[in-house]
């Protein structure tokens, strides 16, 4: 009897079920998985007791799929198959990977996204990282003993929208639903500043490896308030084991096509990863004859060589602290996070640069999946009371293609999201009736400079004289830094919009295609995959308004109107108990639809009541 | 919430040049700590919609305020003194003169012996001539008649150089590191 399962006012559904969230750090190199148990977080380890899961995914010919330390292992054997340092190929295009001399063999396809030749499958850089994130959720799984109701995913913040877009079609892959994108530094400042209770400015300075960030925050009453972040996705801890390579080979007096050798690359990666406690260190290269060279490297040669790529970090610094616009005085700490902040000429040049000695004394690979976890748990609601909130930034300004190929910027870098902006255009020509509208993101001028996320046409533009139709186009970003764009044309009211899936990232058609055709899922698994996501959908809207109508659903309804959804409660209800996906789909519109004003009543309601709690400690601070 | 207020009512805020960057600051944080989308992951889509909306209205709200530039356009158009771009011309002669030399002393540090000392010096000082433009309007927006209003329209004008000018300044400096 469906009636009964309605909560009555003051008893909503088991209040303090703790409900199964995790952080996850999707790094370039390692990847780890972390959750709140007993108001704690922490990371959790595999079989092995590891906490790090290498970032390597191998495909063997049987179709099985490896990841994690066995296909770390076995890149250097089997380079083709092996797939490493995905992280860097998200939201990438077909030229782009081509030029990062890789081992992979890309085949030719029609979709925007480059695809490898493996000896099981081809695949896309996204199917590739959601199997890292599938061995994720199952070790969370087993360790917490249940289901996931979500993960907030961390993302380097310097990652653009089709970056992001393309780690969130990753976690629809795996299975794990997005509480929140979280920006790898802001996550770590959650980690650091909360352990600390150290209020003030901060400055996160992340150096992966593969990508580059750097965020000054200030952190004030529970409020991570992110000023500035800048960046570099593609600088990290692999361009000094490059480096390392490429010193070897010159040694060794080897051609400069063994550059992408795996075997020379876990060698390099070690050599430099000794160099932090020693002072030198012995190399040995074996020729493809079958001698050896023999030698050593000492730290000074090795700081000598990475100098540059330093360097390069210490321009997007200042940068940040200009659009901060924080004294160099006003920092509070430097906090250095990412396994390659582990280079003593890292630090020294970073402290130089900030005039401080930067912290390195918590564990800088731990840091952001704790933060993400502590992000997750508030998120799931299973601190309800918590004042913390995190204000981040978009790393990158948003824009439009105007004439002449110049790019008009809607939302300037570093500006608080969630934010929406609009700007009216016009016609150009007599009649014009559509109109092209090029979304780009990027710092400079032209557009051929700038990335290109979409493009789309507003169509239905009644004819009239150039300059006399008025077009507004509005950008909408949300709190996962992601980009919705709509365009209309203001005197007839023609709307046309588009969900930003960016030039570099998979069409809606594609992705399902792909879930369909992947090993995991048989056809008629697709049908129960989608009716079982419906039906959570169902129970978390079902929750949701339970929970609120016991709370003030007495003191914000009429007796009609608590009817009404009522009524639509049990209509949902009895959807989600059936098997009927459009059902559940329709009851859930209807319900949304008759809940519409007292959400609206809520929201307000919700607003002057802390306003009020805190007009009075606003005016003595 | 009544997000038909203006931006200084949202904020509790006199409708002033002067603000309390303090206050400000303490408000927003307040206000987003009720609106913004984290607050309500596990609502019905209704209110979740509601939330970004309004979270970020609060947003462009309090981006305005903060910047003395954008807070004085908005204060007058608040008075119905919109200033329009691209139709008002700057009859100030002696300011459109001291621009152009700006511009071309920026456009010759490059081949300057020391250029990246010589831009940083360009800097403080362009930093200055904006702290008075600055000072200037907070000085006409308290007088506030119409002849105090006209002189805050033409000083945000040509606070839209300097700015601009900045930008310009912080591209070279970028180019030269």
């Amino acid at each position: 009897m469906a009636l009964l399962q309605i909560s009555e006012p003051g008893q909503s559904a088991a209040p303090h079920q703790h409900r199964l969230a995790v952080g996850i750090d999707l790094g370039t190199t390692n990847s780890l998985v972390a959750s709140v148990r007993s108001g704690v977080a922490e990371t959790f380890v595999d079989r092995d007791g590891e906490h790090l899961l290498p970032s390597a995914v191998r495909y063997l010919v049987d179709g099985q799929i490896e990841v994690g330390q066995f296909a770390h292992q076995a890149a250097p054997q089997d380079p083709q198959n092996t797939i490493v340092s995905v992280k860097r190929l998200m939201g990438r295009g077909h030229a782009e990977v081509q030029q990062m001399h890789l081992p992979y063999e890309f085949v030719d396809t029609d979709s925007a996204v480059p695809r490898i030749h493996t000896v099981a499958a081809d695949v896309s850089p996204v199917e590739v990282s959601a199997e890292i994130l599938k061995s994720l959720k199952q070790r969370a799984e087993e360790t917490l003993g249940g289901e996931l109701v979500g993960a907030v995913i961390t993302v380097p913040a310097y990652f653009d929208d089709a970056q992001r877009q393309a780690t969130k079609d990753a976690a629809r892959f795996a299975g794990l639903k997005v509480l929140r994108l979280l920006n790898e530094p802001t996550a770590a400042a959650v980690a650091y500043g909360l352990d600390r209770g150290s209020e003030g400015v901060h400055v996160i300075y992340d150096l992966g490896g593969g990508t580059f960030d750097v965020s000054i925050l200030r952190f004030s009453r529970g409020v991570f308030e992110v000023l500035a972040t800048a960046g570099d996705s593609a600088l990290g801890g692999d361009d000094f084991d490059q480096l390392i390579v490429d010193w070897m080979l010159q040694q060794a007096g080897l051609d400069n096509d063994r550059r992408g050798s795996r075997t020379l690359q876990h060698q390099a990666r070690d050599i430099k990863e000794q160099l932090t406690d020693a002072e030198q260190v012995e190399v040995s290269v074996e020729r493809p004859d079958g001698s050896v060279w023999q030698g050593e490297v000492t730290r000074d040669e090795f700081n000598q060589l990475a100098d540059g790529l330093i360097r390069k970090t210490l321009l997007p610094c200042r940068r940040c602290l200009r659009d901060s616009g924080i004294e160099l005085e006003e920092i509070k700490d430097v906090v250095m996070v990412g396994g390659s902040t582990r280079v003593p000429r890292v630090r020294e040049l970073v402290g130089e640069f900030f005039q401080t000695q930067p912290l390195v004394d918590i564990d800088p690979d731990r840091v952001v999946a704790i933060g993400a976890a502590i992000q997750a748990d508030v998120l799931a609601g299973n601190k309800p009371d918590s004042e913390m909130l995190l204000l981040d930034v978009i790393p990158l300004s948003l824009g439009l293609e105007t004439m002449g190929g110049l790019v008009e910027k809607l939302v300037p870098r570093n500006t608080t999201i969630p934010v929406a902006r609009a700007q009216e255009f016009t016609t150009f020509k007599d009649g014009q009736t559509a109109m092209s509208v090029h979304v780009l993101q990027g710092e400079r001028e032209l557009v051929s400079d700038c990335r290109s996320l979409a493009r789309f046409e507003l169509r239905g533009i009644p004819p009239m004289v150039a300059g006399a139709a008025r077009i507004r186009v509005t950008f909408q970003v949300d709190a996962d830094g992601l980009l919705s764009v709509v365009a209309e044309e203001l005197s007839t009211g023609v709307k046309s919009s588009i969900e930003v899936k960016p030039a570099y990232g998979l069409a809606e058609s594609e992705i399902e295609q792909m879930l369909r055709d992947s090993f995991d899922y048989a056809k008629e698994d697709m049908v129960a995959r989608n009716l079982r996501e419906q039906q959570v959908e169902a129970d978390r809207v079902l929750e949701a308004i339970n929970a609120a109508l016991a709370a003030d659903g007495e003191a914000l309804l009429s007796t009609d109107e608590r009817a009404n959804i009522d009524a639509a409660l049990v209509v949902l209800q009895q959807a989600r108990n059936g098997d009927q996906i459009q059902a559940i789909k329709r009851a859930i519109e209807v319900l949304d639809q008759t809940t519409a004003e007292y959400a609206a009543r809520r929201m307000d309601a919700s607003v002057q009541k802390v306003l009020k709690g805190h007009k009075l400690d606003e005016f003595q601070s | 919430m009544d997000f038909s207020q203006n931006y200084f009512e949202l904020f509790g805020l006199n409708e002033e040049f002067e603000v309390d960057l303090k206050a400000l600051s303490s408000r927003y944080q307040t206000l987003q700590k009720a609106m913004h989308p984290d607050r309500f992951v596990n609502a019905t889509e209704h209110e979740r919609r509601i939330s970004l909306q309004q979270a970020g209205q609060v947003n462009s709200a309090f981006q305005t305020l903060k910047d003395p530039l954008a807070r004085a356009r908005y204060l007058l158009e608040l008075k119905g003194l919109l200033v329009d771009d691209e139709q008002t011309t700057i009859r100030d002669i002696e300011f459109l003169e001291q621009q152009i030399d700006l511009r071309e002393e920026l456009a010759e540090i490059r081949d300057n012996v020391d250029p990246l000392g010589s831009l940083l010096e360009f800097m403080a000082q362009l930093e200055k001539t904006l702290k008075v433009c600055v000072e200037q309007l907070k000085q006409n927006f308290a007088v506030a008649d119409v002849t105090a209003l006209q002189q805050c329209q033409m000083i945000v004008h040509q606070l839209q150089f300097l700015y601009r000018l900045r930008q310009e300044a912080e591209a070279l400096e970028e180019e030269l590191l």
